[in-house]
This record gives structure tokens, C-alpha cells and sequence, in this order.
């Protein structure tokens, strides 16, 4: 055979598919696609940079800010673990903090796990809302029904809502080639207008006992249907056992991906549908199928958060609510996998926490702090979706320098 | 020859992490010579030219063009040294005029802001004379033939000054006619005094049109060799640095049943235009069958549409006794298809997956690889491990990502799932292309082993020789018809007049 033929020692660059990276702009690129933990951590630390930088500029200390939303968050706590006890200020915090960190899994699943498959999922707002609509319908009806099998019909219809809000931008993908972010976002605005009308005076799901007060709110979940609290306490939003069900989520993820033969196909069709279809994969069916789990993801934090600390729910919270598309900045610094997913919600489930709950007036303005969190996922978004600007000015920087060397070079040949 | 040198390449050096694309390489050349340039594939040739043409910067090494040492920063002052490139993919915008895209960037105005477009007609039409370049420069540059398109390439360089051209690969889009026809033209370039690189890995048209030969192999250079005296023999030995069989060994079919038939098939593209117009034709067991043909004349459509990739207008085709349908490729695949895609990045891997991932492309599904839907990435490995070794895939072991490995690697890693599945029919789209000649020498080796073993084998290729050495029978396809059928024994001459439509009318 070819025994004379010299061995390679790798692929040379001209007959490579993917050549060596040339550069370092090149290498960082490969090694973002590699999912190094580099980026993702300098993306984080340079969003909080900027935001120190704004509060700053506000005339407050960003240090003093910074220290009290750690505060705020409960990380003080995790120096000692072992007082679980929430009526100290720390271990509340955590609880709360862990409670938003539930949700923000979940929704950063939503994303990630359509991301694989090449959808960029939007909707998670409106697979959260539906998801929650119908925790609380199931919740505040059936109240004859034991409590385990009542909690487990709540989640199982709130998963399966959010799985058929989200299968409809699949569907429409997959038949006329509508495009997901057009469809998503559609959706999302389809399910905050359904709720509007769900918990307005008169509507379906506005509870009964409200009507005489005319307060847009619905019921409250009944007892048989709320999810167990094993930190805090239940009368004080303590946590309940959604986080276990938010960590195996992510076990199930990582499992569905990389130990099934749905998650090849899934992400055979995200890297390469024209390879997918010649292997066999229906690609169509694939888009259906991963929106479908996404939105399950998103359909289950609600159907969680209804279950487990809100129990009911009113038109004001609905326009108030957008954890769905923090999500998005979730799945996008955890780079679509389990545990940088599970990582980034803890992140900024903190943030969340930290800067809502935990800051004192005299610290920074309240109105600034709350959207500190916003502006951080902002720049998170920002950052993530500039990595080709970032490369770009980095190669036109060598460019530069390289003329500005091959002119002094031939003024000093001439 | 003693014409001045007009452009040196000294200890020219490239490196790139991991790897010397150019290690020291001597070049030059002489006003009115045609050097060619032959290598394999990453043998460091496009790197070096890249380099000339100021893509690249050399680590090392001295570019003097008429003894003066110049340094490139980009294209622009390759250019204005009077080089010029003609790159293997054609830059033009069809949507304009032969004279326009010529004059690109360097119009002749009126009134200094408007296009002066009679001038820059009658410029093209002065310089095509000059050089022998017949074009119509008021044509539309997606109205003309790819042979056309190459020519106003050239024209675009020479409008630019050029006095060295840079080929790169120029006969790989070109029918046997239109390859003539260049060599015509590179002739009565030398002939004004041009001097021209010729890049090619072909050692038959190198030994037909350069003056020197200079062979790289592994980014050094071999040596330097005039033209008489070189043997296709001998080159082949400098560039691959061992023993090559040019020729297929093979010994005549013995055919069996009908394993694929194809009738009265007709076959639209993405646009909605018939591609294949009624074709029909059989494979039997232990023949290659090979389709020769021009690019864009119904071959990738009649594939796909075996492989159930896209819906047939009309027709029947029957593989393995059953009938295909459309829209489900596992059920070809099942019946017994193996397919080598033509396009092995788009189509045939998915680059991201490993090479394990990449061999269960069609199995993994099924017993071993996965049960109840749930996959055993162990399995996956196990098998990548023998198939890697038994289809000699280098560059990496069943976790290396199929993005890493060089061309003849992937393609090899595409053979070796295709041919493992045991496939009645194996369907082999331009199997070769773009590989070099140790991979090439391997594919078509294993490609007549597998005829041995009693599979029908579809070829389809651009590469007329291709088609040539290893078919038992050949098929030509003109306009999605079949412009002539001929035995093992057919003549080049006849089989590239049919590939231009010259008998179209006649056999149809």
C-alpha cells in the first residue's frame, strides 16, 4: 500500500479543510468554537467592569456596590454552608438566589438545547408564560387530587404547553421556512396578550373571590399542588424542590445530547443539514422535535415557579416578568452546554437577586441597581455577538501594522 | 535559455503553527518562459504563490522581480510589479460585461467621473487581438463559458500590466477542447514575452506546456528540471518521493445482474429547469459504469436523485430490484446504496462531528451503534478504530474532529463508511477530486476492488482520465442527455467532442 507515502505529521495548510489557525485572532476563534472556558469568563468579568464603570459614573463606590450585591445574592453564605438556618440574612439570600438560579436554568435550556440544532429559540418568554398560565389553571382547579399526583400533572401539562407553543415556530420552520426568531417573537407576544386577557376583570383564569374587588388576578394554587419546600420557609418563599428538578434538567440534557441517537440527530442537523439529509435524518422533523424540548424547558420553569412561589398571578405580573429572555444571555455565556448553562444561571440568578433585594438606598439608587442586572445581560449579549467584530478589528490592527512595516522596509530597499 | 530572470524567489519561508508550508524554496523565472509549478496537494505550492502575490508575508526569504528586491504588502502591489494571478475560482460579476469586468477598477473615464465603456471595449478588443484571447467584450459575463471566463481573467491581468502571470490550476474547470485551446493561448503569450507560473498537479499537461519544471514536495523544493528529458514516470517519483502507479490496474468485467436501473428519468434543478432529460441506463454487478461530462450537465442531479436526495420529474429508478423513493434516503441506503457525494465537506461529513460520529452517519440507528435510542459512543470508536486502519485515514485518531483532516483524508473517511456498509450499488461522485496523487492511486485501487467483488459501481467524474481508466462501459452526459455510450476501449478525441455537444443531436 502506501507505506512510502511520508507520513503526515498534520494537516498542511493548503489542502486542510480548516487550516492551522494562522493567527491569534484565528486560534482564539478556534478556540471560542472549542468552547474554552477563557471568553466566556472575560466576557462576564469585562460586563461587570463596564457596569462598575457606570456606577461610577453615577457618584457611587462600584466596590461598595459590588460587595453589597454579593451580599444581597447570599454569596457570604457559601463561607459557611453549614448554618442552613434562613432566618439569618445570608442563607435567605442564598435560598432566593438559588430560587431565581431554578428558573434561569431552565430558560437557558430553552435556548441552548434549540441553539444545538441550529434554532435560535426567542420564545422562551412565551413558552415560560404559557408553561405558567397552565401550572395555574391545573393548580387552582382539581382540588380533589392528592398532593403528589396533582404536583406531578401541574408540571408534566406546564412542560407540555410550552412544548407545543414552541413546537408551532418548529412546525412553521419546518413547512413553509417561516424563520424562528420572526415566529418565536410572534409568540411571545401572542401568549403576554393571552395573559392579559387570562387574568384581566372577568377572564377565564381571574379568580372568583376576586371579582367583588376587581383585582386582575387569578387564584391561588392550592395547597395539594404546591411543590415541597425543603429550604426555608414555604410561608416565606423558601425553596422548593424545583432546583432538583432544574439540575437533572441539565443532566438530561447533556445526556439527550451526547448518549441518544435524538441528540446525533439533533445536532447533525445544527452543524449540517445537507450532511443530515444524506444521512437519513429527517431534518424537518428534527426542527419540530428540538423546539418542541425546548420549549419544554421553558414551559417547565413556569410551570415550577407557579407551583413553587408564586401560586397565583395577575396581569401586572405578566407585564412585569422577563426571565424568559434572560435566558437567552444565560444560554449564551454558558456556550449551549449543561454546565456552563447551569453556571451562568447561578451567575446571574445572583445578579438578579443581588441587585433587586440585597442593596441599600444609601449604597446606590434602587431604580439604577435593578437595572444593573439588565445592563450586564445586555453586555453579555453584546460581547457573545461580537466576537466577529472583536476578530475583525484584530485582524485590521495587523493589517495596519503590517503595511506601515512593508513601507519602511521598501523606503529603506529604495 | 538565456532570457533575463525577471522574477527570483530566494529561501522563501512559510511557516504556520505546527507545520513549514515552505521551507527555503528557490524559484525563478525567465521573460518568456513557462515555469510550471507541480506538487501535491500542500505541497506548499499555493502557499508560495500567495506569498508572491503579496497575500502572504514570508517568514524568510527575498522576492526580486528585474533584480530589484521588492516586499508585498497585498495584492495592489503585486499588481503594480506587474504580477498578475488567475486564481482557480473565477472573480467576475456575471451580471456584467466581459469589458466591464475587464476594466474593473482601473476604468477609462469620460468627463473623469463616468465610465468611458466604448474606450474600454476598444481596449479589450485590442488586447484580445494582441494576445489571442477571442472574447466578445460586450457579452454578459454569465452568458459565456467557463473556458470564456478564464480568458477574460487572464485579459484582466494583462489590462493591469502584467508581465508575469500566476495560473493556478487552469485546466481543472477546462473540457479537453478548452485545455487545448489555453496551451494555444499560453503560447502566444510567450510568444509577447510573457512570462507565466504554471501550478498544476497533472503531470501530462506540465510535460505538454512548461519550458522548466520546478517539483515541490512537503513545502521543500525537490528540484528543478528542464522540459526534454522529464518522463511522467519520473515526476510522479519527485512529488510523491516513491514509486507511483499511474495506471489502474484492472482486468476486463465480468458483469452480473442488473443492480441499478435507471429509466426515462428526468430530473429538475433548484431552480425548477429540467437537469437530467430522460435518461435511462443500467449497472450490472461488477462493472463501473462511468459517466464522463461537463460540469453543470445533469450529473449531480441524477445522483441525487438515486440517492432519494431529490424528487425525480418523471421516470423510474430501481436499485437493487426495488424501487426508489423520493424523500427517503435511509430506505436507498438500506437497500443496499452507498454513495460517495461529490461535495465531502457540504454533503458528505458533518466536519464537526469526529471521525467516529462521521462513520455512523448512516448506522447510527441501528444495532451496535445504538439501542432503544440510546447510543453507544464506545461502539462508535471501536468500529472508527478498525475502519481508520483498514482505509489507511491518517491525521488523527476516532475522537479528531473530521474538520482536522486534510482532503485525501476525509475523502478516504467518506470511502470507508460507504464501502463498510456492504453496499450492492455504490454510487462514486467525483471520488477523486481535488486530492493528490498518492490518494488518488489509493481510491482508484479500492474502487476496482470493490467491482472485483461483485458490486455495481456508478462513476461520475469531470476528470475525463478518470473516467477513462477505471470504467468498463462510459456514458456522456450533454445538456442532461446521454450524448454517447461507448466500451472500455473509447477514444479521448470523441468522448470531448461529445462533452461539448458536438453529437449531441446524433445520439439523442
Amino acid at each position: 500500500m502506501s507505506e512510502g507515502l511520508a507520513p503526515q505529521k498534520g494537516p498542511l495548510p493548503e489542502e486542510s479543510a480548516e487550516a492551522p489557525p494562522a493567527t491569534v485572532a484565528a486560534r482564539l476563534a478556534l478556540f471560542q468554537r472549542a468552547g474554552g472556558i477563557l471568553t466566556p469568563l472575560a466576557t462576564a468579568i469585562v460586563a461587570f467592569l463596564i457596569g462598575g464603570i457606570v456606577v461610577a459614573a453615577t457618584g457611587h463606590n462600584p466596590y461598595v456596590a459590588y460587595w453589597d450585591i454579593i451580599k444581597g445574592a447570599g454569596l457570604n453564605w457559601l463561607a459557611h454552608p453549614w448554618q442552613t438556618n434562613t432566618a439569618a440574612t445570608d442563607a435567605y439570600n442564598m435560598s432566593q438566589t438559588l430560587l431565581q438560579t431554578t428558573t434561569l436554568i431552565l430558560t437557558g435550556l430553552a435556548v441552548a438545547f434549540a441553539f444545538r440544532c441550529g434554532l435560535f429559540n426567542i420564545g422562551g418568554q412565551g413558552q415560560y408564560f404559557v408553561g405558567l398560565f397552565c401550572a395555574n389553571w391545573v393548580g387552582v382547579s382539581f382540588v380533589n387530587m392528592t398532593r403528589p399526583a396533582h404536583v406531578v400533572l401541574g408540571i408534566a401539562v406546564a412542560a407540555a404547553a410550552g412544548a407545543a407553543w414552541a413546537a408551532i415556530a418548529g412546525f412553521l420552520k419546518a413547512t413553509v421556512g417561516a424563520h424562528e426568531v420572526i415566529t418565536t417573537i410572534m409568540l411571545n407576544w401572542v401568549a403576554y396578550w393571552l395573559g392579559q386577557y387570562l387574568f384581566v376583570q372577568g377572564g377565564p383564569l381571574q379568580a372568583a373571590a376576586n371579582k367583588p374587588l376587581d383585582v386582575p388576578i387569578s387564584g391561588t394554587v392550592a395547597h395539594s399542588a404546591q411543590l415541597p419546600v425543603f429550604w426555608g420557609d414555604p410561608l416565606l418563599q423558601g425553596l422548593h424542590i424545583g432546583f432538583f428538578i432544574a439540575i437533572a434538567c441539565l443532566v438530561v440534557f447533556w445526556v439527550l445530547l451526547n448518549r441518544t441517537t435524538l441528540g446525533y440527530e439533533v445536532k447533525a442537523v445544527g452543524f449540517n443539514p445537507a450532511a443530515a439529509a444524506y444521512g437519513g435524518i429527517g431534518v424537518r422533523k428534527n426542527y419540530i422535535r428540538a423546539m418542541a424540548i425546548s420549549g419544554a424547558f421553558a414551559g417547565l420553569a413556569g410551570g415550577l415557579d407557579m407551583l413553587g412561589y408564586l401560586f397565583k398571578f395577575g396581569t401586572s405580573d405578566v407585564q412585569a416578568s422577563s426571565i424568559g429572555f434572560l435566558g437567552i444571555a444565560v444560554a449564551l455565556l454558558g456556550r449551549n452546554s449543561a454546565l456552563g448553562t447551569g453556571l451562568a444561571a447561578f451567575l446571574f440568578g445572583a445578579l438578579l437577586y443581588g441587585t433587586t433585594h440585597g442593596l441599600q438606598a444609601g449604597v446606590i439608587n434602587p431604580s439604577l441597581a435593578g437595572h444593573l442586572t439588565e445592563m450586564i445581560q445586555g453586555l453579555v449579549v453584546l460581547f457573545v455577538g461580537a466576537d466577529v467584530l472583536v476578530l475583525y478589528l484584530w485582524n485590521a490592527r495587523r493589517r495596519l501594522r503590517r503595511r506601515r512595516l512593508a513601507d519602511e522596509v521598501g523606503e529603506a530597499a529604495a | 535559455m538565456d532570457a533575463p530572470i525577471v522574477l527570483e524567489l530566494q529561501g522563501i519561508t512559510k511557516r504556520f503553527p505546527g507545520i513549514v508550508a515552505d521551507d527555503h524554496v528557490d524559484f525563478d523565472l525567465r521573460r518568456g518562459e513557462v515555469h510550471a509549478l507541480l506538487g501535491e496537494n500542500g505541497a506548499g505550492k499555493s502557499t508560495l504563490m500567495n506569498i508572491l502575490y503579496g497575500l502572504y508575508r514570508a517568514d524568510e526569504g527575498e522576492i526580486l522581480v528585474n533584480g530589484k528586491r521588492i516586499t508585498f504588502a497585498s495584492a495592489r502591489d503585486a499588481i503594480a510589479n506587474g504580477i498578475g494571478m488567475v486564481h482557480q475560482h473565477f472573480m467576475l460579476i456575471p451580471v456584467m460585461t466581459v469589458a466591464e469586468n475587464i476594466v474593473l477598477a482601473n476604468e477609462p473615464t469620460a468627463a473623469g467621473l463616468l465610465l468611458d465603456y466604448k474606450a474600454a471595449v476598444e481596449r479589450v478588443r485590442q488586447l484580445s487581438a494582441r494576445f489571442g484571447l477571442a472574447v466578445n467584450p460586450e457579452a454578459k459575463v454569465e452568458n459565456i463559458s467557463v473556458g470564456q471566463e478564464q480568458r477574460v481573467e487572464i485579459l484582466k491581468a494583462l489590462y493591469r500590466g502584467a508581465d508575469i502571470l500566476i495560473l493556478d490550476e487552469p485546466t481543472a474547470v477546462l473540457t479537453p477542447q478548452e485545455a487545448s485551446e489555453l496551451f494555444e493561448i499560453i503560447n502566444s503569450l510567450k510568444a509577447e514575452g510573457k512570462s507565466i507560473i504554471f501550478i498544476s498537479h497533472k503531470l501530462n499537461e506540465v510535460l505538454e506546456i512548461a519550458d522548466r519544471i520546478t517539483v515541490l514536495r512537503r513545502g521543500k523544493k525537490v528540484d528543478t528540471v528542464l522540459r526534454q528529458g522529464a518522463t511522467e514516470a519520473g515526476l510522479a517519483r519527485m512529488m510523491v518521493g516513491r514509486e507511483v502507479l499511474l495506471r489502474v490496474d484492472k482486468t476486463p468485467a465480468v458483469p452480473g445482474d442488473v443492480l441499478l436501473e435507471i429509466d426515462d428519468l428526468q430530473v429538475e434543478d433548484d431552480r425548477g429547469l429540467p437537469a437530467v432529460r430522460g435518461v435511462s441506463f443500467e449497472v450490472r454487478a461488477g462493472e463501473i459504469l462511468g459517466i464522463a461530462g461537463v460540469e453543470g450537465n445533469g450529473q449531480s442531479e441524477l445522483v441525487e436523485a438515486i440517492a432519494g436526495l431529490r424528487k425525480p420529474a418523471g421516470g423510474r429508478i430501481r436499485l437493487a430490484g426495488r424501487e426508489a423513493v423520493y424523500g427517503n434516503t435511509r430506505k436507498m441506503f438500506d437497500s443496499g446504496l452507498g454513495y460517495i457525494p461529490e461535495d465531502r465537506q457540504r454533503r458528505g461529513l458533518v466536519l464537526e462531528f469526529t471521525i467516529a460520529e462521521n462513520i455512523a452517519l448512516h448506522d447510527y440507528r441501528l444495532p451496535p451503534d445504538s439501542k432503544w435510542g440510546w447510543l453507544f459512543p464506545g461502539r462508535l470508536v471501536a468500529r472508527a478504530r478498525q475502519l481508520i486502519k483498514e482505509f489507511d485515514v491518517r491525521g488523527g485518531g476516532p475522537s479528531t474532529r473530521a474538520a482536522a483532516l486534510s482532503g485525501g483524508n476525509q475523502q478516504k473517511l467518506v470511502a470507508a463508511r460507504e464501502v463498510a456498509r456492504d453496499p450492492k450499488v455504490l454510487v462514486a461522485a467525483q471520488p477523486t477530486r481535488g486530492l493528490d496523487v498518492g490518494a488518488i492511486e489509493f481510491l482508484h485501487r479500492r474502487l476496482v476492488e470493490e467491482r472485483d467483488e461483485g458490486r455495481a459501481i456508478l462513476l461520475v467524474s469531470l476528470e475525463l482520465d478518470e473516467v477513462l481508466s477505471l470504467s468498463d462501459r462510459i456514458l456522456v452526459f450533454y445538456e442532461g442527455r446521454i450524448a454517447g455510450r461507448h466500451g472500455a476501449a473509447a477514444s479521448e478525441e470523441e468522448i470531448g467532442l461529445e462533452m461539448l455537444g458536438a453529437r449531441a443531436s446524433e445520439a439523442a
